[in-house]
């Protein structure tokens, strides 16, 4: 296991900690106001391990939702992994198979995004760097949900320190670091439209899914051999 | 332990695998093709920017006039600058309007 790697996946993880810390703390404190105890919070931070779905997990359990749908409702949110983990298998082919089942355990969407870049850097996915990236993120997830669980309340409204920025703005700069990618500008644009069409009229979580299906459907659909010609040049730049 | 505490582990658990299962099943179902369609291609080859737009427009339009503006210095410095400053400036914009304008 290369050492060097393994702390450059720890330095490029550490945006992601700070930006992600206050929602595990937040999710630590939801929980316990939703009747999870201390270490039910952990357990599901430490074994789901995927923010969004894990708020919408407590919120539906709190409502006292039948546990079948609350699942469901988790798979549904989760859905985009499916995408994710087809997307990064030319970058991980080379691991282990233990490695790949603790990759695929690791893969939330920082991880993904921070992986397909790496690659489009020209830099090696390796396990090394995979690992150092994941724990980083993952330790503090866990450490962060105990802390906001224990002091619950205190935390109070996450606005009043500015908190609330972070994830959005974190994504932001996810997004601009696709921008040499083919078809770019008509994907975000109506990814975001659709987005925020189905946040209005359907809800959310559904604003995800729908919102991403848009921008991929019209990926699949535009004129192919255009795309093939603008791939190259755009690659190489990148 | 109470039944009702236990039925609350069993939700987690099977969470946890339905989460595992989409995280496992994309690599199963692409590696199970021989080829990958170049439409398939196209259309994986979106879905990070796709995906992540989602995240990024809803709370640009609704999440109020501090948190866009923080947003809209955010790019401008992601032009050129890390995610860091990116999040330290975005951060500074908007305790500046709720602290100081407002």
């Amino acid at each position: 296991m290369d050492g060097s790697d393994f702390r450059d996946g720890l330095r490029s993880g550490f945006p992601i900690t700070l930006a992600a810390s206050p929602f595990g703390a937040l999710f630590g404190a939801l929980a316990i106001d939703n009747g999870f105890t201390i270490a039910d919070a952990v357990l599901m931070s430490a074994t789901v391990y995927a923010g969004a779905s894990q708020m919408v997990g407590i919120e539906l359990f709190g409502s006292h939702v039948q546990p079948w749908l609350v699942v469901l409702s988790v798979f549904a949110v989760n859905f985009r992994h499916v995408l994710y983990s087809a997307s990064i298998a030319k970058h991980i082919r080379h691991f282990s198979l233990t490695q790949k089942l603790l990759a695929f355990f690791l893969l939330v969407d920082p991880q993904y995004a921070e992986t397909e870049q790496r690659s489009e850097r020209g830099l090696p996915v390796t396990f090394a760097w995979y690992l150092g990236f994941g724990l980083v993120i993952y330790v503090p997830w866990l450490l962060n949900t105990l802390v906001g669980a224990i002091f619950g309340q205190m935390i109070g409204d996450p606005k009043a320190i500015g908190l609330d920025v972070l994830l959005p703005v974190y994504f932001l700069g996810l997004v601009m670091s696709f921008r040499k990618r083919d078809r770019f500008l008509p994907i975000v644009a109506t990814s975001a439209v659709a987005s925020v069409a189905a946040m209005h009229f359907v809800g959310s979580p559904w604003h995800v899914s729908i919102g991403a299906l848009a921008g991929i459907l019209l990926a699949a659909c535009l004129p192919l051999q255009q795309a093939a010609k603008e791939v190259r040049p755009a690659e190489q730049e990148a | 332990m109470d039944p009702q505490h236990l039925e609350l582990i069993y939700l987690i658990i099977a969470a946890a695998i339905a989460t595992y299962a989409t995280r496992f099943g994309g690599y199963v179902l692409i590696t199970q093709l021989k080829n990958i369609p170049p439409r398939l291609e196209a259309a994986l080859n979106a879905v990070p920017a796709a995906v992540l737009t989602t995240l990024v427009a809803p709370a640009f339009v609704y999440g109020g006039f501090d948190v866009a503006a923080a947003m809209l210095v955010a790019f401008v410095i992601g032009l050129r600058f890390s995610t860091l400053r990116m999040l330290l400036v975005g951060w500074l914009v908007v305790m500046v309007i709720r602290y100081l304008v407002v």
